[in-house]
């Protein structure tokens, strides 16, 4: 009893969970076993995403869980961030729509937004009825949003938009679209009803990364909105900077997911594959290869689980959260890489999840602030020199 | 409708259980869960009081951890729990354990009990049928459909060769199998509301069984690991290789 070493649990991390966070965590490790690896090569090859999976995470209560209130579930940070782990270690595409739908579209009208655009809007999001996207990226507007195009002016009581947004998360299934524009007083946000006239999506195609998750153009082309489909609560940049900081939390716990699937597959794979007449886990390249995943998951859970209990705290700041970005998507990448390697000829193939996580993560590695960003946003906090203005 | 759901701890069937030195399955501190057959039961139970309104009450026996497998049904839905934990008990074999459970049932009104067939773990397969015994209630066993109507439910039993349709009069025990109903995902608000759910945990004191009634009959001498399989047998093709396949499904009963 306790006598043996999890491998899967070198540190014993679980034993800092309280009891309702590791049923959460089972539960939706049980639904990503039950409704999701069964199908997601199929997926991933096909590059769908199966819309009844959605309405299954939004029964087991995922979308917006991590918020009070409007149908939410009002979880605590740590319990969101190990449903994130979980669904990534499903696929970065689940773990992307969750992230999408809770963080990025949910938490602003939460926060941002008035007394009628959240009963309107967060009970039917809450239950996947409405599905959202939030477009702050443009085809010339990458690490630095700011420099944004699309423009809102005023007409009478309306608002009218029009610009392109661009490589948008669940943009040609979301029924609305949290837009970022530029307006005279400052960057404002708009609950923009994806069926409103001037208004299109174009989903991209031929991506090989995130392949079971809908990424969109989409173009607004003088879209008339009433007053009231602004955000209230913020103006500037630091509006959908906040959502951003939401949904780099999740992704610091759901990298670890990817990395555990690759970390596990690698090891039993290892253990079975026998070359030179042994298991290729004896040769001690291959366990410095397992040694080093190992160490770096489990601090990357540390790292994760540190940074939730501070953000239950209610003091997690977003210098903090870019140093969980940057560290767990990199270490992530790499073991995934590594796994690949560990797996010889079937770490290409999609029958182990390996070479998907590895192409997911890529995309989990550039969106959410590139990992050059992230380490930028660091230099700044250690040195109080920004180096990355215009 | 009053709904009852036996329901057991069992170590997690995805590991490979340790054996104490008395032979017996060692419970404490190894990782344990809702036993996955009794899923089934937790899942008839639930459809049964949504369509007829009433509650279900999971009863378990077990050590103090078995309480998790008792989270986990609520999580699933059902209303209030029941765990009877004595260290009397430990070591019950299948009678004491029918014995136990028929008492802490017995204790509140009750229209339909539902269990798995068969444990996981120790795969004795009598406890139902025991509880039904001792509670003087008909047993429906290894139903792969259930339907509760007024005053009677109905199942199919499943048979080597259909199934039987069985009717008995409420209050009664069913026993269900795999087929029966596909048990829903365990949601997060479930697991949060589970927190205030009413649960209770008595001693056999509590139930005013005599720890003598309930000692074990029956001891575990010693074990053997069961035979490895053999080399399949491979029918060649050429003269009786289509009898020699037909006598094989008839052995197997598939045909
Ligand atoms: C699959 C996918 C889904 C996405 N979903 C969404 C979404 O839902 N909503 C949304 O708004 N956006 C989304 N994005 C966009 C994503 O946020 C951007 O791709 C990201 O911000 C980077 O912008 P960019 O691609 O234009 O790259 P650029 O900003 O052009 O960067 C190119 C390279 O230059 C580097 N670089 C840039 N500036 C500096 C600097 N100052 N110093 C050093 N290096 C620098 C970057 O790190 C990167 O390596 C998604 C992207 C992908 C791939």
């Amino acid at each position: 009893m306790g006598a043996e070493i999890d491998p899967l649990d070198f540190l014993e991390i679980d034993r800092l969970l309280t009891e309702e966070e590791r049923e959460i965590r089972d539960a939706v490790r049980a639904f990503v076993e039950g409704e999701i690896l069964p199908g997601i090569e199929g997926w991933f090859e096909s590059a769908t995403f199966p819309r009844e999976v959605a309405k299954g995470l939004a029964d087991l209560g995922l979308l917006g869980m991590h918020l009070e209130g409007y149908g939410c579930l009002g979880a605590n940070a740590v319990s969101y961030g190990l449903a994130c782990l979980e669904l990534e270690a499903g696929d970065s595409g689940f773990r992307s729509f969750v992230s999408v739908q809770g963080s990025l579209c949910m938490f602003p009208i939460r926060r941002y937004g008035s007394d009628e655009q959240k009963e309107r809007w967060l009970p039917a999001m809450a239950r996947g009825e409405v599905i959202g996207c939030f477009g702050l990226t443009e085809p010339d507007a990458g690490s630095d949003p700011a420099s944004m195009r699309t423009h809102a002016r005023r007409d009478g009581s309306d608002w009218v938009i029009s610009g392109t947004k661009m490589w948008i998360t669940n943009g040609g299934i979301a029924d609305l679209a949290v837009v970022w524009a530029k307006t005279d007083e400052g960057v404002r946000g708009f609950l923009v009803p994806t069926d409103s006239p001037g208004f299109s999506t174009h989903d991209i195609h031929r991506k090989l990364s995130l392949r079971a998750s809908v990424t969109s153009e989409l173009v607004l082309d003088e879209v008339r909105l009433p007053g009231d489909a602004v955000l209230p609560g913020v103006v500037g940049m630091k509006g959908p900077l906040s959502c951003l900081t939401e949904a780099r939390y999740g992704i610091v716990w759901g990298a670890m997911g990817a990395a555990r699937s690759c970390f596990e597959t690698a090891l039993n794979y290892a253990k079975e594959r026998v070359q030179w007449g042994r298991p290729i886990a004896g040769f001690q390249l291959t366990q410095r290869k397992l040694a080093d995943m190992a160490v770096e998951l489990n601090k990357g859970m540390l790292l994760a689980l540190h940074l939730g209990r501070m953000k239950d705290e209610g003091r997690l700041k977003p210098q903090q959260v870019s140093m969980g970005k940057l560290n767990n998507v990199r270490v992530a990448l790499e073991i995934a890489r590594e796994a690949r390697a560990i797996l010889g000829a079937n770490g290409i193939t999609l029958e182990y999840p390996v070479i998907r996580h590895m192409n997911n993560l890529e995309s989990v590695y550039t969106y959410e602030g590139t990992n050059e960003i992230h380490t930028l946003i660091l230099g700044e906090a250690l040195t109080g020199l920004r180096a990355y203005d215009r | 409708m009053d709904v009852v759901v036996l329901v057991k701890y069992v170590p997690d069937p995805t590991g490979t259980p340790k054996l104490g030195e008395d032979f017996l399955v060692v419970r404490e501190g190894t990782d344990g869960t809702l036993d996955p057959g009794d899923e089934y039961a937790v899942e008839a139970g639930l459809r049964t009081v949504e369509a007829h309104g009433g509650e279900v009450t999971l009863v378990s026996m077990g050590p103090e951890v078995a309480m998790s497998a008792i989270r986990k049904g609520l999580s699933m839905g059902a209303h209030r729990g029941v765990l009877v934990t004595d260290p009397a008990l430990r070591g019950a074999d299948a009678l004491a354990t029918a014995r136990v459970l028929a008492a802490a049932v017995s204790r509140r009104p009750f229209d339909v009990i539902f269990t798995g067939s068969e444990s996981t773990d120790g795969y004795t397969g009598t406890v139902p049928m025991a509880v039904a015994g001792l509670l003087g209630i008909p047993a429906l066993t290894f139903a792969r459909k259930v339907e509760v109507g007024e005053g009677a439910v109905r199942i199919e039993r499943q048979t080597d060769l259909g199934y039987d349709v069985i009717e008995a009069p409420i209050p009664a025990l069913v026993s269900v199998t795999a087929s029966a109903a596909e048990p829903r995902y365990a949601t997060l608000k479930g697991i949060m509301a589970a927190k205030s759910k009413p649960v209770e945990q008595l001693s056999l004191a509590d139930l005013g069984l005599d720890p003598a009634t309930v000692a074990p009959t029956q001891r575990v001498l010693g074990i053997t690991p069961a035979p490895s399989k053999g080399a399949g047998e491979i029918v060649q093709d050429g003269d009786g290789a289509v009898a020699r396949i037909v006598d094989l499904l008839v052995e197997a009963k598939v045909i």
